[in-house]
């Protein structure tokens, strides 16, 4: 057939046209072949609208693949490192999938929509893999991102927000959770999950309905101090959260090209998701090995003194004369924990929760630079984590 | 009778702040507090139905980052949200808005000057290396420059060296700096009335002085010197407003063992053989310490709380000289909605902003002619601010909580009491001046809270209601704050220590002065201190 040609250029999300409305500093980027915003008017104050208010990013590029089908459950589980046999309808779960040698392809959200019915949310695009896997699983494996409008509606003020909006029902909703709502004749699912570590929702919905449930949310959210936000603001959010990024925080495995690029699970911290007693996963093995022989890396969540972000800095076990033994991979000045926070690697026998490492930061002040060992300490768990995240249900602010 | 190893007068935000510090090296504290809520004049009330108002301070960039990390308050729910912007309306129909986004700030100040837009560069530069030379003294302890000892020549060698590296055309306009007045500051760049009467404000609030008088230059760096996340020169509110501060300082204090007490009023502070050696309460309970830390002012320490007898003369004296004159009132107001300002664009960033209605030096000087004449002014520069726009924890959603500083608002009218009526004219003047701006305003007042210096004096306990403790001018700053020879934290009686605003480096809601004296006190008492150094600028 002649004529045949697939769409140049970048594609727009549903909700684009509104977008473009609220726009006023004219940067934007390319995330999966799609056009999104680094900022709308300022980062800065985007930022505070997730932590003051209520925060709308449009996740519309995510990679979406429905997973359904009689084994789908058995299939879901025989893919990540965690326990999803203890994951009902109605639960979402953060999770990880690694390839054979217990590397981690990637991490991303798992939906349980149905008994036999689930929505799989990562960075990457893994079709090819997930259908590797499937192999003697009587189990459909979907890709379905540009079918799936999807919002993070996120910020103290979200649920306020959902309830003017008509949605009170999400109020039920525990971290986690899903349910299905009727909008404009059509079936959405929300769930209260997110990428800032704040009390928040996203919101998964047919294209065709996309504006118009951009129209009323931002209609509602008039009086909850609603923001459209970009990439900025919600980068500087998830540091906070102590979330990680894929190809920031780590390399997925079947991108790598050097050797012990790559990290396993255990390697950034997440040992609370592989499940030994499981009796098979991609990559049991090799982890299982890894347990007993130690790891080569560790993921460090580091409180840094001083107040100059510890970009792309070295880390050190010793102040002067140290060897390097790692290296920052996310560094903030966070403005709400007032904390210089960053999110680094280093070799495992270093940086145990409670440990002071030591830090190179290097910054500019009127185009000259200067050089700053700080130290660094080791801390567990998220930088930002108020009780607001777990409220159930959710106050007003 | 109960025993502490130190007393903290006063749970206003300073008080909370040594208090904090000094529980932290695990000193058993008791923080007393006159009235029945804490936080002083960094306080949140609900004086109306639903609504939150930030009734003293207003908003939040003076608070210094290291003690906000340090005390960990983020943890004790503090938060602070920037906002952006300045907008002064003008008598004929216009405004001049000074915009948060940088682009929109120039494009907009150049519709009324492009020469005065371009000089902001050189203004801006000018005003920045002096506040980058008063930053890195907040949290620290002036030295004495009559001193021998080696921390004070440390010291003036510190601030000898900050100085010495300025060139030589730098520093005099270092020296002029310091003295001169707002108005011919701004007059050697600006050519436009409205822009240097928008400029000139932060020169005179808390201040009683004029913008043409000497000495208010600092004032307008001390309004500059803040910063919300190291963007030096914005300004944030509290979430929940400004209380959210003081109860977050108070959660650290508990944190580490510290105890509060309100209701607690101070009689007097017991001292023997110049020895500071407890308080006597209103009540007449006694409470026995080897450490008093005073947050109250120093006029209203040593001339209503300590003997005169324990103090030496010449101290008193000075005392009783240092300026603490009431020059602002404020009004506090409810609002059934969003009053609309026909000048601006509708949705326009400035709402945001907060608003002025004088767009004139020359009526910036005569409402300075009505405090000297000793009664408000008739054509008040008003500071006003919506904090409910951005803040969604203050009022029912679509409802505002309105706060308006206002300046100038003597103490004592003509030398005499404020009457009833007189209050009332006070708030109507400030109301009318918005309503010219405004016109469904008026409508919307739900409630409204006058507060008089004389108010402020009653209720917060400062003297004049003076919101810096004493003036900003240079002889009452640095070494010579509160007064020469005593700038150190300590006092002539032995164990009793200042922490409040009268203290280096001065008024706002900073906490420098709290933290500094903790750090002096744990020194005396030979313990370790938990009180952090500058982040530093460079």
């Amino acid at each position: 057939m002649s004529g045949r040609q697939v769409a140049q250029g970048r594609l727009v999300t549903p909700f684009y046209s509104r977008q473009r409305e609220l726009d006023t500093v004219n940067r934007w980027h390319e995330w999966k072949g799609y056009t999104v915003a680094d900022e709308f008017y300022c980062s800065e104050l985007e930022y505070f609208a997730i932590r003051n208010a209520t925060a709308v990013f449009d996740l519309t590029p995510m990679t979406k693949y429905r997973i359904s089908g009689p084994d789908a459950p058995a299939y879901v589980d025989r893919l990540v490192t965690r326990d999803m046999t203890r994951v009902p309808v109605g639960r979402v779960a953060y999770a990880v999938w690694c390839n054979d040698s217990g590397q981690v392809i990637d991490d991303g959200t798992i939906f349980r929509l149905g008994e036999l019915d689930y929505r799989l949310c990562s960075q990457e695009r893994h079709l090819d893999w997930l259908l590797t896997s499937a192999a003697g699983f009587d189990v459909d494996v979907a890709h379905e991102t540009a079918d799936v409008a999807a919002l993070a509606i996120q910020g103290p003020t979200s649920y306020a927000t959902l309830d003017r909006m008509g949605l009170s029902a999400v109020g039920h909703l525990k971290p986690f959770n899903l349910m299905e709502v009727d909008f404009a004749g059509t079936s959405i699912v929300i769930s209260r999950t997110g990428f800032t570590g704040d009390l928040g929702y996203e919101v998964w919905l047919p294209p065709q309905v996309a504006e118009r449930f951009w129209d009323e949310l931002f209609a509602a959210g008039r009086l909850t101090g609603i923001r459209a936000i970009g990439t900025d603001a919600l980068e500087l959010a998830r540091i906070e959260a102590g979330y990680l990024m894929a190809d920031i925080d780590f390399l997925p495995a079947d991108t790598a090209i050097r050797p012990g690029r790559t990290r396993s699970p255990l390697e950034l911290g997440m040992e609370w998701l592989v499940d030994f007693g499981k009796p098979m996963f991609n990559g049991r093995r090799a982890l299982a090995d890894e347990l007993r022989k130690g790891s080569r890396w560790r993921l460090v969540r580091l409180d840094i003194e001083g107040n100059k972000p510890a970009k792309d800095a070295y880390i050190f076990a010793k102040p002067k004369g140290g060897e390097q033994i790692g290296f920052v991979t996310s560094a903030a000045w966070s403005p709400v924990c007032k904390q210089n926070v960053a999110l680094g690697t280093v070799n495992a026998r270093y940086g145990a929760v409670g440990d002071s490492l030591w830090v190179d930061i290097y910054y500019q002040r009127e185009l000259h630079w200067t050089r700053k060992m700080a130290r660094a300490t080791v801390v567990d768990g998220p930088f930002w984590d108020p009780p607001r995240r777990r409220a159930t249900p959710p106050g007003p602010y | 009778m109960t025993r502490y190893d130190a007393l903290v007068l006063g749970a206003g935000h300073n008080g909370l702040t040594t208090a904090a510090f000094l529980a932290q090296a695990g000193l058993s504290v008791l923080c007393l507090e006159k009235n029945d809520y804490i936080g002083g004049a960094a306080v949140s009330r609900k004086l109306y139905k639903d609504w939150t108002y930030s009734n003293c301070s207003y908003v939040c960039s003076l608070l210094r980052p290291e003690i906000y990390r340090q005390l960990n308050l983020a943890k004790h729910g503090l938060q602070v949200t920037p906002f952006g912007g300045s907008v002064t309306f003008m008598e004929n129909g216009d405004y001049f808005g000074s915009y948060h986004d940088p682009v929109v700030a120039y494009r907009e100040m150049a519709r009324h000057s492009r020469r005065d837009a371009d000089a902001y560069t050189r203004y801006r530069a000018d005003t920045r290396r002096q506040s980058r030379l008063i930053r890195e003294f907040l949290l620290t302890t002036p030295p004495d420059p009559t001193s021998w000892r080696p921390r004070d020549l440390i010291g003036l060698l510190g601030i000898g060296r900050s100085f010495a590296a300025l060139s030589e055309e730098q520093m005099l306009d270092t020296y002029r700096f310091w003295t001169l007045s707002v108005a011919d500051y701004l007059n050697e760049y600006f050519e436009t009335d409205v822009i240097k009467a928008a400029l000139s404000g932060s020169g005179i609030i808390g201040t009683a002085l004029g913008i043409y008088s000497p000495g208010t230059a600092y004032v307008l760096l001390h309004h500059y010197m803040g910063d919300v996340d190291g963007n030096v020169g914005t300004w944030g509110y509290a979430r929940g407003g400004m209380g959210a501060v003081s109860n977050a300082l108070a959660g650290a204090f508990r944190e580490h063992g510290g105890e509060l007490r309100t209701e607690a009023g101070i009689e007097r502070i017991l001292t023997k053989k110049g020895r500071v050696t407890g308080v006597a309460l209103d009540s007449g309970e006694e409470i026995e310490a080897s450490t008093v830390v005073s947050a109250m002012d120093v006029k209203r320490t040593f001339l209503d709380c300590v003997e005169p007898e324990a103090l030496p003369s010449a101290f008193l004296e000075r005392v009783r000289h240092f300026k603490s004159r009431g020059s602002s009132g404020k009004l506090n107001i409810a609002l059934d909605g969003l009053p609309e300002f026909p000048a601006l664009p509708k949705d326009s960033p400035l709402y945001y902003s907060d608003m002025h209605f004088v767009d004139s030096m020359a009526r910036m000087e005569r409402a300075y002619d009505d405090w000297k004449d000793g009664t408000w002014s008739k054509d008040p520069y008003v500071d006003m601010v919506i904090p409910t726009l951005v803040d969604p924890t203050m009022a029912p959603p679509g409802k505002h909580f309105m706060s308006c500083f206002v300046q100038y608002c003597p103490h004592r009218l003509e030398g005499r009491d404020w009457t009833r009526a007189e209050r009332e004219a006070f708030a109507q003047t400030v109301i009318d001046q918005i309503a010219n701006y405004s016109p469904n305003f008026k409508d919307l007042i739900l409630h409204v809270e006058i507060r008089t210096p004389a108010d402020i004096e009653a209720e917060i306990g400062i003297t004049e209601g003076n919101i810096f403790h004493g003036e900003l001018t240079m002889d009452q700053l640095l070494f010579n704050r509160p007064v020469p020879g005593y700038a150190q934290y300590r006092t002539p009686v032995r164990g009793l220590y200042l922490c409040g605003s009268s203290t280096h480096p001065g008024g706002g809601v900073m906490a420098a002065p709290g933290a500094n004296a903790a750090r002096e006190i744990l020194a005396d008492l030979r313990r370790p201190s938990s009180v952090p150094e500058s982040f530093g600028d460079d």
